[in-house]
């Protein structure tokens, strides 16, 4: 199985991340090797299997909705390349 | 000075215990090994300031007599737990300058111990990697000797927290491990590598992977030792949901039982094509060492280990692609400006995220869309549970597992980054174990023909890591293992 380059396309779209054209190409030959490989899961009969998302999924514990944390905004906000105040500055989003 | 390297943890403890040495003496050693390895590219991060007020901060509390069981001793952290203040990278480019506001569950336990903090240690970018070249650092190398002049691969994706420790530029060390990140390059660098059963360690404040996979765990030059670090690092944490409510076990006891009467399994299945003849020579070695320390050996069959690899590059990626989503230049890292704010996401992802990761996070999200989720996503949760009731089944009738580490000993640098399903192959023996929940060791056990150092693999049902050390220890014993790799920082044994 092959993956086509608008499909390459769809998928860095869904994940943002930018991919030129000519990556897009090498990609794509990558990434029909890989799902080419995994494929190979066909091959087991999983009918009535429970799906497995995670070993402990019976165990998690319930706890009390409050607050645990906050007020360390300056905390929050450290590591942040652009700032204003106590905000996150990000491009313009509305017209 | 070189007296110093040489002794193990355990030995380190009882001689500070004892007023023989000090623990300044021992950083002094320690401070010096790093510099004498730096070519190893093992450190990515070096904390020495902070090193040296731990270390007379231990030697107050010998002084006093109330030493942690960690007191004084040099430990190097993988770059992917997050550490107040240093630098935590996870070795990528996107999260260069992060300074974490927060310390990691299983670092700050170590410090409370006493534990004295050498720096972070290399590893491959978010730990996707089986041989540390992903790293934006470059490559950790493994101390061993070079073949055909090229320097070897230290494994992935904890490579500089198995080298560091080979080398004697760490007593002992933390890493990771997802698919095999600790076992691997345990192997590969000769020296003992524990992967708890998940949930055994809190997973807060460690850079997310793939979160039903994720453990942290002990890189050590004996199995002693790793008992020792792990009864410090495992326990309880509220602040991850899935860290089992266990109270504090001291696993040093367990080291010492006797195994005889134990049923260890030998799985068919995992001899697979184009495993080194020398590896399934060891094995039998194992198997022989187990026998005559009085375990019984039982040949079980475990039918689905085939296809634990391509089930775990669904599952892990899939993972990834949902927890790699917030690196997105705004709340931390680096940010590549732009108009609009979805084509400052896509610049600033393309330019901080390497080519695995940008390769894992696209095959995840693959897998998780419309279209795709049933045939891809469910399917891989369906034998990952196939999977789990294999081990369910086999320790029915065994109390371990033995097998290979790796199906191979350390490759050359370079020789299989440009293959990315050659390079997953490396994690053969090791993802099951994740896939499970297990607990797994690799313990090192002999040398290929060029002289290179092979490990074996033991798993256990969850929760029994004290009986993986009765058994690894009673390896440990028969094999006599020399660690002696050519660019140490001097003499470790």
């Amino acid at each position: 199985m092959s993956v086509d380059k608008n499909v390459v396309k769809k998928i860095s779209r869904l994940a943002r991340i930018h991919v030129s054209e000519e990556r897009s190409e090498m990609l794509s030959s990558d990434l029909g090797n890989i799902l080419n490989w995994i494929e190979q899961l066909e091959e087991v009969n999983t009918d009535g299997v429970e799906p497995l998302s995670g070993v402990n999924e019976h165990l998690l514990a319930w706890r009390d909705d409050t607050v645990t944390d906050g007020e360390i905004t300056d905390e929050v906000l450290k590591n942040a390349p652009e700032k204003a105040g106590e905000f996150f500055v990000v491009p313009k989003v509305i017209e | 000075m070189s007296d110093l390297l040489k002794m193990t943890a355990t030995e380190a403890r009882n001689s500070l215990l004892k007023k023989e040495i000090s623990s300044v003496e021992l950083l002094n050693a320690y401070q010096n090994a790093m510099e004498k390895t730096e070519a190893l590219n093992n450190y990515v991060t070096t904390t020495l300031d902070a090193a040296k007020q731990m270390a007379v901060n231990a030697d107050k509390a010998y002084a006093q007599g109330n030493a942690g069981s960690l007191a004084g001793l040099p430990i190097g952290v993988k770059d992917l737990f997050c550490t107040k203040n240093i630098e935590t990278t996870a070795c990528s480019a996107i999260l260069k300058g992060f300074l974490p506001s927060y310390e990691s569950t299983v670092t700050s336990n170590i410090w409370q111990s006493g534990g004295v903090m050498l720096g972070k240690l290399n590893c491959d970018e978010f730990a996707m990697g089986s041989s540390n070249e992903t790293s934006i650092f470059g490559p950790a190398v493994n101390p061993w000797s070079k073949i055909d002049g090229i320097d070897l691969s230290s494994g992935g994706s904890s490579g500089g927290s198995a080298s560091s420790v080979a080398a004697g530029s760490a007593l002992m060390s933390l890493g990771t491990d997802t698919g095999g990140s600790i076992r691997q390059p345990a192997a590969f660098c000769g020296v003992v590598g524990l992967k708890p059963t998940y949930g055994r360690c809190s997973r807060w404040g460690i850079v997310a992977f793939a979160s039903s996979l994720d453990q942290a765990g002990p890189f050590t030059r004996t199995v002693e030792d790793s008992a020792l670090i792990f009864s410090v690092m495992a326990g309880h944490d509220p602040k991850d949901s899935t860290s089992a409510s266990l109270g504090y076990t001291n696993f040093s006891e367990a080291v010492k039982s006797g195994i005889e009467g134990l049923r260890i399994g030998i799985p068919a299945e995992y001899n697979v094509d184009g495993m080194d003849i020398e590896i399934s020579d060891l094995w039998k070695k194992g198997r022989a060492w187990l026998e005559q320390a009085g375990a019984k050996i039982v040949d079980i069959n475990l039918p689905h280990t085939k296809y634990a690899l391509p089930c775990y590059y669904i599952i892990a990626p899939a993972e990834a692609s949902s927890n790699l989503a917030r690196y997105d230049g705004i709340r931390y890292g680096k940010r590549i400006e732009a108009e609009t704010l979805d084509a400052m996401y896509e610049a600033t992802r393309a330019d901080g995220f390497g080519e695995e990761v940008q390769r894992r996070i696209l095959i995840g999200t693959y897998a998780l869309s419309a279209g795709y989720y049933d045939a891809y996503y469910l399917k891989a949760q369906q034998v990952r549970r196939l999977i789990k009731e294999d081990f369910d089944e086999a320790f029915n009738d065994v109390d371990a597992i033995l097998t290979p580490t790796t199906p191979t000993p350390a490759f050359p640098l370079g020789a299989e980054v440009s293959d990315p399903i050659t390079m997953y192959l490396n994690d053969v023996f090791t993802v099951p174990a994740n896939l499970a929940g297990l607990p797994g060791i690799s313990v090192p056990a002999g040398f290929s023909n060029q002289g290179l150092p092979l490990g074996l693999q033991l798993l256990a049902p969850p929760f029994e890591e004290g009986r993986l050390f009765s058994v690894a220890n009673a390896i440990e014993k028969q094999a006599e293992f020399l660690l002696a790799p050519a660019r140490a920082a001097g003499d470790l044994q």
